[in-house]
Formats: C-alpha cells, sequence, structure tokens
C-alpha cells in the first residue's frame, strides 16, 4: 500500500465520487490541496473571482443536473465569502460540498492568521458538517459528506480541512473507498406508509374541488412524469411553486403556473376555493400562504414530503405522507381511479379567461415582454437561471419551462447576485445548451466579477440584463406600501454594462426598442465562445402584477389597472375557452411589434 | 385548514435525545434550540453505558405543534439517533441541587428537620451555612427551594433534569 497525502486522498475520493468540476479559489490554507491538483487531470477546476461565486456555480451545477456540485476555499475569508452561497443552497434543499481549508490542527482556537470557525458559522446553514481531525478519516467523512448531501432532502454540507490534515501522510488504498456509507442516526425515508397512500386516494376520490400544489420536492425527486399522469387521470390542474417549475411542462393544459405572492390569480384563486389541498414537495412558505388562516382555509391537506419536519411546520395536515415524493406517486398512482373534468375545472377555466397574465401592447419595450421574446427565441428550450427581484417574478411568470431543471433560481434564500455564476455552473455542466441568466441592473453587479470566470472558459452564457434603473421590487413596494417615498433604489448611476462587458472581453449589447430585442438575441445564441451581455433598457415604473400583498390574501390581490380594458379588447368565448388557448389570447394581447 | 397559532395549550415536556458522542453535538442542538425560537428550561448531557452514545435530556414548554417540531427538528440532526418525549410515556424524572442556605445556630435544627423531611443531607457545614444536597423531580426541589427562602439561599445549582422510563422500555 502506497502512502499518499490528505490532499492526494481527498482527490482520490472526489473522483471516486464522480466529480467532474471543483468551483474554487485558492489560498495558503488549501496550499497543498491546490499542488496535488497540478499533477491532477481527472476534475477539472475552475478558477472563479470571488467564492461567493464558487459556491453558486457549484450550486447550479447541481440544480441542473441532480448531481453533487463542489466548491473548494481556504481558511478564513475564502471560508467566509462561501456562507451567502451556501446559505442559497440550504434554503432551496440543494446538494453541494463546500470544502474550506483550515488553520493547522495546532492553531485551531489561537487566533492564528486567517483562521475562522467555519463549523460554527455554517452550522445554521449546512445539512451537516465535518470539521477533519485526521488524514485517515478523509475518505470517511468525504463518503459521508456526498452521501448526505444528495440523499434524503438534500442539502450542503461542509468540510473543513485543516492544513495539517491534507499535508499529512498515510497508507491507504483508493479501492477500499466506501460510497454512500451506512449511518445508523440518518436514515431517511423513501417509501411512503401504504394506508396512508390509500387515504390519500380515497381523499382525491372524495374531493369536489381539488388543486395539486407541486414544490421543488418533485424537481429533486424527478416526478415529472408521476405528477403530469397524476395530473391527467383525475383532470387535477397544477400549480407549482418558484422551486416546483418544470414538475409539470407550463405549456400543459393542466398548468396554472406559479402561486403565491405573484403568482397567476386563477392559481391562486383555485387553491383558495379548493375544498382538498394536495400538497408535493412543498414547505408553504409565506411567499406562497400570504395570510395563513385565509390559505386555502376550505380545503383538507394531503402534505407529501421526504422531510417530517416540514409536515405540521406552517400548516395543519390531514393525511401526512412522508416519502420521496417519485417513489410515493408510483404507489398513489395504483389506486387513483380516473376523474372526469368537472365543473370545478369548468370554474377555473373561467378564473383564467377573467384574470389572464397579461402586459400592455403600448409600444413601450416592457420588462415581460423581453422575457416573452427570450422564450418565444429559445422554443422555451432554454435553462434559465435568475437573480431576485421584479425580474425573476416577470420570469417565473413568463418563461414557460418544459421540464424540471431548467428554471433555476434562488427561491428561499432570495440571494441577488445568484444568476450569474449559476448560469455559469450550468454551462459546464451542459456545454451544448443555450444558458440565459435573466438578471436585474442590480442583481447583476452583485456578482459582476464572475463575467470573467465565463470569459475565461469560454462559455457562451447570455445574460439579459432588465434594466430598469432601479432597484425595483423594492421600488415597488415602496411605491405601493411606503407612500411613494423612494429611499435608496435609485441605480441611474451604475456602469455602461456594454462597455463593461467588452472590458471583461465579453459581448455588450443594447436593446432599448421591441423590434431589437429578437435580433439581439438571435445574434447572442449564434455566439458559442463568448459570454453574452444585453442590456435590456425598460421602463422604471413598473410593477409586478398580480400581487398579493405580504402576509395577506387572496382578497387583497392587486391587479393590473387596466386589466379589464386589456381583457375587454380580446373577443374570448368562456364556452370555447381551454387552457392550451392561452398562448393565442395572449398574442392577441400583445401586439407583436413590427419586425424589420 | 387553519394556520398553525400560539393558543394551542402549552405544556412543559422532558424529552430525550441520544445522540453520538461527537465534539460539537452540544452546540448543534443548542443552536437549533435557538434558531428555532424553541425555549429550554433545562438540559443535561452525559455519556451512557455505551461510550460512543451521550444522552440529552432537554425540558421544554411550548403547545403540541412546537413540541412536535422540536422532536422532528432533532431528529432532523444527524448525529441525533434518537429521541423520545416522555409526555406519553410512564418515566422517572430526577435532578440533582446543590442548596447553600443561611443555618444561624437558632435555625439550625429547623433547617435540619426539614431536609430530613425531603431526604436531603447536609453535606457541608460552615459557620454561617449548610450546604444541601437533594435529589428528586423538578417539583420536591422547588419546593424545599421556597421553604429554604426564608432562611436566605445564597447560592443555588441545579443539574436539569434527567429521566428513564419505567418498566423494561428503553430510549
Amino acid at each position: 500500500m502506497a502512502k499518499m497525502s490528505g490532499a492526494q486522498i481527498l482527490l482520490e475520493c472526489l473522483r471516486q465520487e464522480g466529480v467532474e468540476f471543483i468551483f474554487g479559489y485558492p489560498g495558503g490554507a488549501v496550499l497543498p490541496i491546490y499542488d496535488a491538483l497540478y499533477d491532477y487531470r481527472d476534475i477539472k477546476h475552475i478558477l472563479v473571482r470571488h467564492e461567493q461565486g464558487a459556491a453558486h456555480m457549484a450550486d447550479g451545477y447541481a440544480r441542473a443536473t441532480g448531481k453533487v456540485g463542489v466548491c473548494l476555499v481556504t481558511s478564513g475569508p475564502g471560508a467566509t465569502n462561501l456562507i451567502t452561497g451556501i446559505a442559497t443552497a440550504q434554503m432551496d434543499s440543494i446538494p453541494i460540498v463546500a470544502l474550506t481549508g483550515q488553520v493547522r490542527t495546532t492553531n485551531i482556537g489561537k487566533d492564528a492568521f486567517q483562521e475562522t470557525d467555519a463549523i460554527g458559522i455554517s452550522m445554521p446553514i449546512t445539512k451537516h458538517n465535518y470539521l477533519l481531525k485526521r488524514t485517515e478519516d478523509i475518505p470517511r467523512v468525504i463518503a459521508e459528506a456526498f452521501y448526505i448531501a444528495q440523499s434524503g432532502r438534500p442539502g450542503p454540507v461542509l468540510v473543513d480541512i485543516p492544513l495539517d490534515v491534507s499535508l499529512g501522510k498515510v497508507e491507504w488504498e483508493p479501492s477500499s473507498y466506501q460510497k454512500d456509507p451506512d449511518i445508523p442516526s440518518y436514515r431517511p425515508t423513501y417509501k411512503g406508509h401504504e394506508m396512508q397512500i390509500r387515504k390519500a386516494a380515497q381523499a382525491i376520490k372524495e374531493a369536489k374541488r381539488p388543486v395539486l400544489y407541486v414544490g421543488g420536492g418533485a424537481v429533486q425527486s424527478g416526478a415529472q412524469a408521476e405528477v403530469t399522469e397524476l395530473s391527467e387521470r383525475t383532470n387535477i390542474l397544477v400549480t407549482t411553486t418558484l422551486m416546483g417549475k418544470g414538475a409539470i411542462d407550463e405549456n400543459h393544459p393542466n398548468s396554472l403556473g406559479m402561486l403565491g405572492m405573484h403568482g397567476t390569480a386563477y392559481a391562486n384563486h383555485a387553491v383558495h376555493n379548493c375544498d382538498l389541498l394536495i400538497a408535493v414537495g412543498a414547505r408553504f412558505d409565506d411567499r406562497v400562504t400570504g395570510k395563513l388562516d385565509q390559505f386555502a382555509k376550505y380545503a383538507k391537506v394531503i402534505h407529501i414530503d421526504i422531510d417530517p419536519a416540514e409536515i405540521g411546520k406552517v400548516v395543519h395536515c390531514d393525511i401526512p405522507i412522508v416519502g420521496d415524493v417519485k417513489t410515493v406517486l408510483r404507489e398513489l398512482l395504483k389506486y387513483v381511479e380516473p376523474r372526469p373534468a368537472t365543473e370545478w375545472n369548468r370554474q377555473i377555466m373561467e378564473w383564467k379567461r377573467k384574470f389572464p397574465l397579461i402586459y400592455p401592447r403600448d409600444g413601450q419595450m416592457h420588462a415581460e415582454y423581453v422575457i416573452d421574446e427570450i422564450w418565444r427565441v429559445t422554443e422555451g428550450n432554454a435553462i434559465v437561471t435568475t437573480g431576485v427581484g421584479q425580474h425573476q417574478m416577470w420570469a417565473a411568470q413568463y418563461y414557460k419551462v418544459k421540464r424540471p431543471r431548467q428554471f433555476i433560481t434562488s427561491g428561499g434564500l432570495g440571494t441577488m447576485g445568484f444568476g450569474m455564476p449559476a448560469a455559469i455552473g450550468v454551462q459546464f455542466a451542459f456545454p451544448n445548451e443555450t444558458v440565459v441568466c435573466i438578471d436585474g441592473d442590480g442583481s447583476f453587479q452583485m456578482t459582476v466579477q464572475e463575467l470573467m470566470t465565463a470569459v475565461v472558459y469560454e462559455l457562451p452564457i447570455i445574460v439579459a440584463i432588465i434594466n430598469n434603473r432601479s432597484l425595483g421590487m423594492v421600488r415597488q413596494w415602496q411605491e405601493l406600501f411606503w407612500s411613494e417615498r423612494y429611499s435608496e433604489v435609485d441605480l441611474q448611476a451604475s456602469p455602461d454594462f456594454v462597455k463593461l462587458a467588452e472590458a471583461y472581453g465579453a459581448i455588450g449589447m443594447r436593446v432599448t426598442k421591441p423590434e431589437e430585442v429578437e435580433p439581439a438575441l438571435r445574434e447572442a445564441m449564434s455566439q458559442r465562445k463568448k459570454p453574452v451581455i444585453i442590456d435590456f433598457v425598460v421602463p422604471t415604473e413598473e410593477n409586478v402584477y398580480p400581487m398579493i400583498p405580504s402576509g395577506q390574501s387572496i382578497e387583497q390581490m392587486m391587479l393590473r389597472k387596466d386589466l379589464e380594458q386589456l381583457r375587454a379588447s380580446v373577443d374570448t368565448d368562456g364556452e370555447q375557452w381551454s387552457f392550451a388557448d392561452q398562448e393565442q389570447i395572449l398574442k392577441q394581447f400583445v401586439e407583436q411589434p413590427a419586425r424589420q | 385548514m387553519a394556520g398553525i397559532t400560539d393558543n394551542g395549550k402549552e405544556h412543559q415536556h422532558t424529552i430525550t435525545a441520544l445522540v453520538q458522542n461527537h465534539p460539537g453535538v452540544l452546540a448543534r442542538v443548542a443552536g437549533l434550540f435557538a434558531r428555532r425560537g424553541f425555549n429550554i428550561e433545562s438540559l443535561a448531557v452525559s455519556v451512557t453505558e455505551n461510550p460512543e452514545v451521550s444522552r440529552m435530556t432537554i425540558v421544554a414548554r411550548g403547545d403540541d405543534r412546537v413540541l412536535e417540531q422540536i422532536t422532528k427538528q432533532l431528529n432532523k440532526l444527524i448525529e441525533v439517533i434518537r429521541v423520545v418525549d416522555y409526555v406519553e410515556h410512564s418515566a422517572v424524572e430526577r435532578e440533582l441541587a446543590l442548596i447553600k442556605v443561611n443555618a444561624e445556630p437558632k435555625d439550625r435544627s429547623e433547617i435540619l428537620q426539614l431536609a430530613e423531611v425531603f431526604r436531603g443531607r447536609v453535606i457541608d457545614v460552615g459557620e454561617k451555612t449548610f450546604l444541601i444536597e437533594l435529589t428528586g423531580g423538578p417539583d420536591k426541589i422547588d419546593a424545599f427551594a421556597r421553604l429554604m427562602a426564608p432562611y436566605g439561599i445564597r447560592e443555588m445549582a441545579r443539574t436539569g433534569v434527567i429521566a428513564m422510563a419505567r418498566g423494561t422500555k428503553t430510549a
């Protein structure tokens, strides 16, 4: 048996876990690992420009592939710079393994140079974390870290590696590496309880006004086929959360789009009036529920979730089923009987006719129009990432995705600056896909330095900046709820994004007219070697609608002021209406600008 | 469907968690309680018959839903092996208290008699104080402390409750 250094052992373990990329940034405490990487060609290291970018790239990679994303940074500031990225992954249950350097074990607790308590700091924002104290523990800890990150309810795991642990040499046989180790105190439940599943099937049979409310858990467990089959067989319509986008093809007639604060009015009406709410891998976030005692107040609740702690955390649940969404739905489908479309379906269609998702046709280049065009030009096939704010909500409303893992956004933590580094991680995983980061001018500037990473690695990501020269979502709240006292939301003072792109060696474009949108997108998509930044200059004073104000219920839902007028201009016949028609309706609403 | 509110009836629960005897596991448990806004009334930790396993006994207050969340969130910690809420089981609860009470010569026999009734033991006699050791359920210790208060309690230390199910049942 050969003696290997801790650093070599670590890399060998990562290779055996199937790690393709490490997103990282070197420093003193990880020098042995970077030295080992110098000779190691099986894993590609991606040099970022800031550690937060590394965490978001690992996260984007994980969200797009379902595999574990890996980032590697040094101790002290390296570790603290990861924190926002780790917390982002934790809130959305994303499997990443964060490797942080640490000072020598003998220096821990002595306030050594670049020492910080990475374990203590990351404890509340990781699924689990480890401080390695001995070189010989590396294989066990790495195996556990990967297993914990991707099993059960996934999440980030941090492994803190002191300098002397990666330097130390021990005898180790790489073939002895044990993936997916047994951890007696950690046994996630995958299979749902049969009695509960039968009860759920019975409740579905008895329900008069059922709705499926599907979240990120369905995406994580790869349950699109099961969700779709359940919906088609029972004619129960599906609304998804922001994280659940793609759990059913959003072009499917049974899709109601997103619910919640900026969800579609018809999804919210359906949930408000339903008598059975089937929650699938969703956690009743406050942005979904609004005022709790008004949320789905007439409904019996079935809650399917892999995490038992989610059941009963926020709302009372009548039929809890703990288990993996895909596994549980497959079982449930054995008992669920076909059910015809009913008066309830017609009622929801009526809401859909009454409250469509629309934006005005006034010759201005509205953000919604830009996103709609991105959707159209990419034929709905792009993998989309976003920052956080108005552009994120418009993207969620107007970019209708076909499949899970196609819409990548920071839902729980709401991390501005997530979009571009996430897009980089996605593009590494899928070099031939079109990856579009729909960003805000505020979000983009938070992690703009990663543009350099995209340029260096020749990634053709497209960053569509929805530039309203303002922190739009905060501005919207100040307009609607704070008496138009616009406090510190003005971003007029921003760099020239075209010149900025060029300074980094990327391609920059500016689009100010509706008719320029499509040509710009087509040109951007033809680029396969360089990132393209498109500065879409949109109006400042625009709000995201519908909106249910924070902590309120559907009765306080705010719609476009001109909705009636917009709707009246369309000749629709309630009898003829079907969900698939929505697209045509939208086309009538939105006057397509003349193209050259 | 009603949201979960705080108007449920509050109970005091004694929860035992068997955890892997790793450094930092106490920080994880304490951090969990702090971050989720659960209140700990007492916490006692020590190693068990298995040196790789520690036993934490936590007394917490809350309504049923809060307590259910505490149990579930504890179970989610990777190093937590098992969690038992003794509210549903018949269990013995004990804690140990050390009470240093003023003991003027005129009061000494009275204090000794009271200690006797509570099966406490005087383990140190100073010129002006007794140090009394007492074990029992929290109510008993509270009652004794109340009786000692008029004499003047100079210092009191309590271990916090430890608990164990009656009969052959184990955590």
